[in-house]
C-alpha cells in the first residue's frame, strides 16, 4: 500500500474527528439558541475570544470522552506493531490484517506505537484529571481563605505563613519529594490525601448547616444523606484493596473492598495529590485578599446586623460575590495544572512510562528530536491549544463578566 | 522601615528553617535512605548491609539530631571501625589524631555545607560553579525578557482596542499558554533538527557552560523568556490602559501636547510601577523554567543540579538547593515590596 500524501494525512484525521465535530456543533447551536437565559455562560457567545477559548476546550473534553469510548483511536495506544518504529506520518501498517486501520496516521514513535492514538488518549487523562483536581484546590483554598480573610488575626498570620511556606518550595523540588516510588512506599501521599480529600466533606457540611440549621427537621435528614454520600465516596476515594496505606512496615485498614466503589491507580492518586497541594495555596491567597475586601461591604454588616452566623456570612453573602474572579481564576487553573501534569511527564515523575499522557510522550519524543520531529510534536501542539483554549476563555468570561 | 525588614527577615529565616526540616524530614525516610545505601554501595545489598552501612555513616540517628548536626548546632557524629574512624567532620577514614584535631560542630552555621554523594564533592564548590552557569542564563533572560515585555506592554495599551493591541495582546496571550517543554521541543524542531533543515541554532547548550555564543545559546534563553514574557506584557497593558484613562492624561491632550509625548512623559513612569512588582515575583517561576530548561537543552547548571540531587536523594546536595531556593524566593518578594514603597510616591509619604 502507499504511503499517504500531506493531505490526505489532514483529511483521514479530521474525519476521524467526526463524532467530536458533531458534538460541537450540536453544542454551540443549542447554546446559542438559548445564550440569553443561560446567565454568565450566555454571555460567553457575546464574545468572539471567549467563543474561540471555550470551542478549543470542549474539542480537547470530547476528544477526551470519545477517545475514551475508542470512537477516536485508530490503534491501540499501548501495542507495538513491529516494523513501524519512527516511522514518518502516513506510513502503512505493515501485515494490517481486515479488521485494522491500515496506517499510522501521524506516524509511529519509538516503541513503535501509534502517535495519534496516544495523543487521543493523552487527552483523557488530562480531562480526568485536571479540572477535578482543580476543583478539590478550590474547596481547599475557599474553606481555610475564607475565614482567615474573614476573621484575620492570629488565624490569618498562621495560615498565611504556611501559604507562603509551600509557595517558597520550587515546584520541581515538590514533585521530586512527593512523588518518587520510594515516598509512595511510605504512605506520606495517602496521608496527605487524607488529609486534603477531608476538606470538601468539611465545605459541604458548613455550607448547607449554615444555611439550613434554622430548619433542624430539614437540616438533619439532609445533612446525614449527603455526608453519608460524601463521606462514602471519600473512603473509597482514599483506600486501595481495603487499606489506606499497605507497606512492609506500616498496614493502616481502611474501607473493605466489597464497599469500595472504585480504586484509583497508586500513581495517579500521587500525581492528584500533588497537584492539589501545590495549587491550593494560591487559591487560599486569592480568596482571603477577596474575602478581606468584601467583607467591609454594607451587605455583610447588615448580615451581621440580622445576627446571622459567621459562617452564613462567608459562604452565603461573601463567597457568592466573589464568584466573578473565582470563576475566572478556576478557567486560568485548570490550564496551569495541566501545565503542571505536563510537567510530572516531562521528569518522568507519578504517571507509569508507558501512559500515553501529553508530558510523558512529550519527554519520550524529545531524545531523538534531531532526527524525527513527528512522536514530539503532536502532544505538544494539543497541550499548547488546550492551555491557550482555557486562558482565551478566561479571557471572554472576564471581558462578559466586567460588563455588568 | 529598618523595622519591616527586620520582621521581614526574621519570616525569612524561620520558613527557611521549616522548609529544610520538611526536606530533611522527606529525604531521610527509610526507603529514600535505603536506597541512597544501594547507590553509594551495591543494588544487591542485603537488608543488613543496608543498616549497617547506614549505621557506619550516621544516617540512623534520630531525626532532630541529624538535623541539628547539618545545621551546626550539635557535635558531629563519628564512628570507629577498624580501619579508622569516619565522622561528619571528617573526609573518608582518618587516623585518631586526624580526628582529634577536626573540629567538633560542622553544619552550614560553621560554612560546611556537606559532602556530595552524587558528585562526590564538596557542595559549597558545586552550588557555586552551578549557581554561576545558571546566572549567566538568567542574565541574558532578563535581558531579552523585561525589554521586550514593556515594550510590547505598553505598546498595546496606549491605544486600547486597536489592531495593534489586539494582536500584541494575542501573542502575549499564546506566550503564557506555552509552557517551557512545549515551546522549547517546537523550538528545538524547527530551527536544530536535520528534519526541517534550518538548523540555525544548537539543540543542545553543553558548549555553552565555557563558551556561550548565539549559536548555541539563544535557543535556551528565548525558551525560557517567552513564558515569562507573555505575563509581564499582559501587566504592563493593563497598567498602561489605567494611566492612559487618569485624568492628567486627559488634561495634558486638551493642552495639545502631542501623543508621543503624553506616552514618554506622562504615562510611562507611572504605568512601570506595577510592572515592577510583577517583574521581581517572576523569579521563583524563572526557577521553574530553568530546571525544564536546563534538562531540556543539557545545560549543567543550578536546575540541572536539582534534577540530579531529587533524583539520587543525595541529602546534603538537596538541602543546600533547598535553602538556596527558598532564598531567591523570599528575597525578591522582600526586594518587590521594597522596592514599590519606594517607586510608589503616594505609599512612600503617607
Amino acid at each position: 500500500m502507499e504511503p499517504l500524501g500531506w493531505i490526505e494525512i489532514i483529511t483521514r484525521v479530521l474525519y476521524q474527528f467526526t463524532s467530536v465535530w458533531v458534538a460541537l456543533v450540536i453544542l454551540f447551536a443549542v447554546s446559542a439558541a438559548f445564550k440569553r437565559r443561560l446567565g454568565l455562560y450566555g454571555k460567553l457567545f457575546d464574545s468572539p475570544i471567549g467563543m474561540i477559548g471555550f470551542a478549543l476546550v470542549m474539542f480537547w473534553v470530547f476528544t477526551g470522552v470519545f477517545g475514551a469510548l475508542d470512537l477516536i483511536v485508530t490503534h491501540d495506544p499501548l501495542s507495538q506493531v513491529s516494523g513501524m518504529k519512527n516511522k514518518v506520518p502516513g506510513t502503512p501498517l505493515r501485515g494490517a490484517e481486515a479488521g485494522d486501520y491500515a496506517w499510522y496516521l501521524l506516524g509511529g514513535d519509538n516503541l513503535a506505537r501509534d502517535v495519534f492514538s496516544r495523543m487521543v488518549k493523552g487527552a483523557w487523562v488530562v480531562v480526568q484529571i485536571a479540572p477535578l483536581a482543580t476543583l478539590f484546590a478550590f474547596m481547599v483554598g475557599i474553606t481555610l481563605g475564607l475565614p482567615a480573610g474573614y476573621y484575620g488575626g492570629r488565624l490569618d498570620t498562621f495560615l498565611s505563613f504556611l501559604a507562603n511556606l509551600i509557595l517558597a518550595f520550587p515546584v520541581i523540588l515538590l514533585f521530586y519529594l512527593l512523588v518518587t516510588p520510594e515516598i509512595v512506599n511510605t504512605g506520606v501521599p495517602n496521608y496527605m490525601a487524607a488529609v486534603l480529600f477531608v476538606f470538601p466533606i468539611v465545605f459541604l457540611a458548613v455550607l448547607l448547616n449554615s444555611r439550613y440549621y434554622t430548619q433542624p427537621k430539614f437540616r438533619t435528614p439532609l445533612l446525614i444523606g449527603v455526608l453519608g454520600v460524601a463521606f462514602w465516596l471519600y473512603l473509597s476515594l482514599i483506600s486501595t484493596d481495603g487499606y489506606l496505606v499497605n507497606s512492609k512496615t506500616i498496614t493502616i485498614p481502611a474501607l473493605p473492598q466489597i464497599l469500595d466503589l472504585f480504586d484509583i491507580p497508586g500513581g495517579i492518586l500521587v500525581v492528584f495529590v500533588s497537584v492539589v497541594f501545590v495549587n491550593s495555596p494560591t487559591v487560599f491567597r486569592i480568596v482571603r485578599g477577596l474575602a478581606m475586601d468584601i467583607k467591609t461591604r454594607d451587605y455583610v454588616a447588615a448580615a451581621q446586623t440580622r445576627g446571622e452566623g459567621p459562617w452564613y456570612i462567608m459562604l452565603w453573602e461573601i463567597l457568592p460575590n466573589a464568584r466573578g474572579p473565582l470563576i475566572v481564576d478556576f478557567c486560568l487553573r485548570i490550564g496551569y495544572t495541566t501545565i503542571l501534569l505536563g510537567t510530572l511527564g516531562f521528569f518522568g515523575l507519578g504517571l507509569p512510562p508507558e501512559s500515553p499522557d501529553w508530558g510523558s510522550t512529550i519527554n519520550e519524543g524529545r531524545k531523538l528530536l534531531s532526527i524525527y520531529l513527528h512522536p514530539a510534536l503532536p502532544p505538544a501542539l494539543a497541550l499548547l491549544s488546550l492551555v491557550l483554549g482555557l486562558n482565551l476563555l478566561a479571557d471572554g468570561l472576564r471581558e462578559e463578566s466586567l460588563k455588568d | 522601615m529598618g523595622l519591616f525588614i527586620l520582621r521581614r527577615t526574621g519570616v525569612m529565616i524561620l520558613t527557611a528553617l521549616c522548609l529544610t526540616f520538611i526536606v530533611f524530614f522527606l529525604t531521610n525516610l527509610y526507603p529514600n535512605l535505603e536506597k541512597l545505601a544501594k547507590t553509594q554501595g551495591n543494588f544487591r545489598m542485603s537488608d543488613e548491609a543496608v543498616a549497617s552501612w547506614l549505621g557506619n555513616n550516621g544516617y540512623l540517628q534520630p531525626l532532630p539530631v541529624k538535623y541539628g548536626q547539618w545545621l551546626g548546632v550539635a557535635p558531629g557524629w563519628t564512628h570507629e571501625t577498624d580501619e579508622g574512624i569516619t565522622g561528619r567532620c571528617l573526609r573518608g577514614t582518618a587516623t585518631a589524631e586526624e580526628a582529634a584535631a577536626a573540629p567538633r560542630f560542622c553544619g552550614i552555621l560553621q560554612g560546611d555545607w556537606g559532602y556530595s554523594t552524587v558528585f562526590r564533592d564538596e557542595v559549597s564548590g558545586i552550588i557555586s560553579t552551578r549557581l554561576g552557569l545558571t546566572g549567566k542564563l538568567m542574565f541574558w533572560v532578563l535581558v531579552l525578557m523585561v525589554p521586550s515585555a514593556l515594550i510590547v506592554g505598553v505598546l498595546a495599551g496606549m491605544r486600547e482596542g486597536s489592531p495593534l493591541d489586539r494582536s500584541l495582546s494575542t501573542f502575549s496571550i499564546i506566550t503564557t499558554a506555552t509552557p517551557e517543554y512545549v515551546s522549547g521541543v517546537i523550538f528545538i524542531a524547527v530551527f536544530a533538527s536535520s528534519a526541517v533543515g534550518l538548523k540555525w541554532f544548537k539543540g543542545t547548550a553543553t558548549s555553552a557552560m565555557e563558551s556561550a555564543n548565539f549559536e548555541n545559546f539563544f535557543l535556551p534563553v528565548l525558551t525560557i523568556a517567552l513564558y515569562g514574557m507573555g505575563y509581564i506584557a499582559r501587566m504592563t497593558r493593563a497598567s498602561m490602559t489605567e494611566v492612559m484613562t487618569a485624568q492628567y492624561i486627559r488634561t495634558a491632550r486638551l493642552k495639545g501636547v502631542t501623543f508621543r509625548n503624553i506616552v514618554m512623559k506622562h504615562a510611562l513612569r507611572n504605568a512601570l510601577i506595577a510592572p515592577f512588582t510583577v517583574i521581581m515575583l517572576q523569579f521563583p517561576w524563572l526557577l521553574n523554567g530553568v530546571v525544564i530548561v536546563e534538562t531540556l537543552f543539557n545545560y549543567k547548571g543550578f536546575g540541572w543540579t536539582l534534577v540530579q540531587a531529587a533524583g539520587n536523594n543525595d541529602i546534603e546536595l538537596l538541602l543546600a538547593v533547598s535553602v538556596v531556593s527558598v532564598i531567591v524566593v523570599l528575597a525578591t518578594q522582600l526586594i518587590s515590596d521594597i522596592g514599590y514603597v519606594y517607586l510608589n510616591p503616594r505609599i512612600r509619604i503617607s
